[in-house]
């Protein structure tokens, strides 16, 4: 075990650097500029019972320090992501990878989850309750601790492997929703999802996103997302992953001493894709900076893992 | 796809708003006439996807319009200053099916990745005809450019104060192998309505990433799912689907 290794719900990482799903696809486009081996590992694009499109474009819109996506969800559907995504990374991932998965009703979610069970690749299933970008189904969940924690029961019994419920920011209380995830049994809980924004054009007076909203995310969310990380990490026992805004090894550090066990990054992928190994490369010089010895003693592992 | 640094050596405007960039260094990832390079700009979130020009084994050429916060930084850019910039972005054109005598439409900064198209296609020694679409004659820019190159060039304006007056549309020759675009989308549409041969299609669309990971400027195909940046931004004509 080295300085960087962190356990998450009992699987051992060499580091806590886990790209976030939605900015890293399966991984390909990243594994042509670098052995994608470094991570920890990655949460791959967010899958659903039955392939989708997603919105109409504009999809995408610039922010101050962030970004606004409305991408909808767009996946091949998990029956294409066993036959076709899982087989070809192989190739280029060995380690355990997290599977996104997200869906429209309490049943699909499950029947989602028990195919992607059966796959030996995948770790742990981080289950998005929490996507902004489409109508009746995602967020809804995750705006409702009742709901929160059927999603969470349904799929708890479909799967041996850990649950990782991923929650959205959009809510009054994110400590409510956590705790009722953890009370139906979710073994980890990922935080957070995009924050519900908008832009618009000046030239043309409408939105610049077709779907008008979409979900803010990059470095200007950070000190919303550590700030509620923080608070999840006080109400629960169970192992939490921080994420939002995350660009530097910096960040990932803070986002521990919150309380994560381990850390997501999203949209500074897209600015520059090789954010990730860069900032693994570069976690040891900033510890030795900040006399941190080990990242599990920085998180408390052993009481989150 | 390559990520390097590179170093400005020239960054002049052809016309109010258009400016032509040269940046010296790592090309070798750059293969395709229609690909895109993808530039880092301090303070700002997202790259700038923008179109080859022409590429050499030392430097890259860039044409590009100032009509935002990162154009109009980059328009203000010197000679000796860097920039991070991803390569070798986007499938490009497929020149092979160019026939004998292919024909090029640009519309405004639709313009710029046609002109490594005809300068291949001419080296190749096809006979290359150029129809290049404008406002107005003060937004002309590279004519002399495809002329040196040998192409038969027609230039169109919509309001006539240059060459032909109207759309590329309004300028086609009379016979042509097959055919590569690039512009706005409803001169895309005009061209895919009055071409009478097979041809290929430069899209563009708002990006995050620039190479293929984030789904934010997928469209829908004959053929499937397509994202601009990765896939595309050539499409065939026999794949095209229009959304309205």
């Amino acid at each position: 075990m080295g300085r960087l290794s962190v356990t998450l719900c009992g699987i051992e990482l060499d580091n806590p650097v886990i790209p976030a799903s939605g900015t890293f696809g399966y991984g390909r486009e990243f594994a042509e500029l670098y052995d994608i081996n470094c991570l920890g590992t990655f949460s791959f694009k967010g899958t659903t019972l039955d392939a989708r499109f997603g919105n109409p474009t504009p999809r995408i819109a610039e922010c101050t320090a962030g970004m606004i996506n409305a991408v909808g969800l767009q996946n091949p559907g998990v029956k294409h992501v066993i036959e076709t995504e899982l087989p070809e990374m192989k190739r280029y991932f060995h380690k355990p990878v997290m599977a996104n998965v997200s869906g429209f009703s309490v049943e699909q979610y499950a029947e989602t989850c028990r195919l992607l069970d059966a796959q030996e690749q995948v770790g742990w299933l981080e289950v998005n309750i929490s996507c902004p970008n489409v109508h009746g189904g995602g967020m809804s969940f995750g705006t409702d601790p009742k709901a929160a924690a059927e999603v969470t029961r349904a799929v708890k019994k479909v799967t041996a492997k850990p649950v990782i419920m991923k929650l959205s920011p959009n809510v009054t209380d994110i400590t409510a929703i956590a705790k009722a995830c953890e009370d139906a049994g979710a073994d980890g809980i990922s935080l957070i999802n995009t924050l519900l924004g908008m832009r618009i054009d000046l030239k043309t007076r409408k939105p610049v996103i077709a779907n008008t909203m979409g979900g803010f995310s990059g470095p200007a969310i950070f000190p919303v997302a550590l700030r509620m990380v923080w608070q999840v990490c006080r109400a629960v026992k169970i192992p939490v992953i921080g994420m939002g805004g995350v660009s530097t090894a910096e960040d990932v550090l803070e986002m521990m001493c919150a309380g994560a066990a381990a850390v997501e990054i999203g949209a500074a992928n897209l600015r520059d894709p090789f954010v990730c190994r860069d900032i693994i490369l570069r976690l040891p010089e900033v510890m030795d900076r900040y006399h941190i010895g080990t990242l599990k003693e920085l998180t408390g592992g052993d009481i989150n893992g | 796809m390559k990520q390097s640094i590179f170093t400005i050596t020239e960054n002049t405007a052809l016309t109010a708003n258009v400016f032509r960039m040269t940046l010296a260094g790592d090309t070798s990832a750059i293969t395709a006439a229609g690909q895109f390079i993808n530039i880092r700009l301090d303070g700002l979130f997202l790259r700038r996807p923008i179109s080859v020009y022409d590429v050499s084994a030392t430097d890259v050429t860039i044409i590009y319009k100032a009509v935002g916060t990162g154009t109009e930084r980059m328009s203000r850019m010197a000679a000796g200053e860097t920039l991070d910039v991803l390569t070798g972005l986007g499938n490009g054109y497929d020149l092979e099916k160019a026939g004998d005598a292919p024909l090029l439409l640009g519309g405004g900064v639709g313009v710029p990745p046609l002109y490594l198209a005809a300068k291949r296609l001419r080296a190749a020694g096809r006979k290359v005809s150029v129809v290049l679409g404008f406002n107005t004659a003060s937004e002309v820019f590279c004519e002399d450019a495809f002329r040196a190159l040998g192409c038969d060039v027609t230039v169109a304006t919509a309001d006539g104060s240059y060459g032909v007056m109207g759309f590329v549309t309004d300028a086609l020759p009379a016979a042509y192998s097959y055919f590569y675009v690039c512009g706005p989308e409803p001169m895309l549409k005009a061209v895919y309505r009055k071409t009478v041969t097979d041809g290929q299609f430069s899209f563009e669309e708002r990006m995050g990433c620039g190479f293929g990971a984030c789904m934010g400027c997928s469209c829908r195909t004959v053929t499937g799912y397509k994202r601009i940046c990765k896939d595309g931004p050539v499409l065939e004509k026999g794949e095209i689907l229009w959304e309205d």
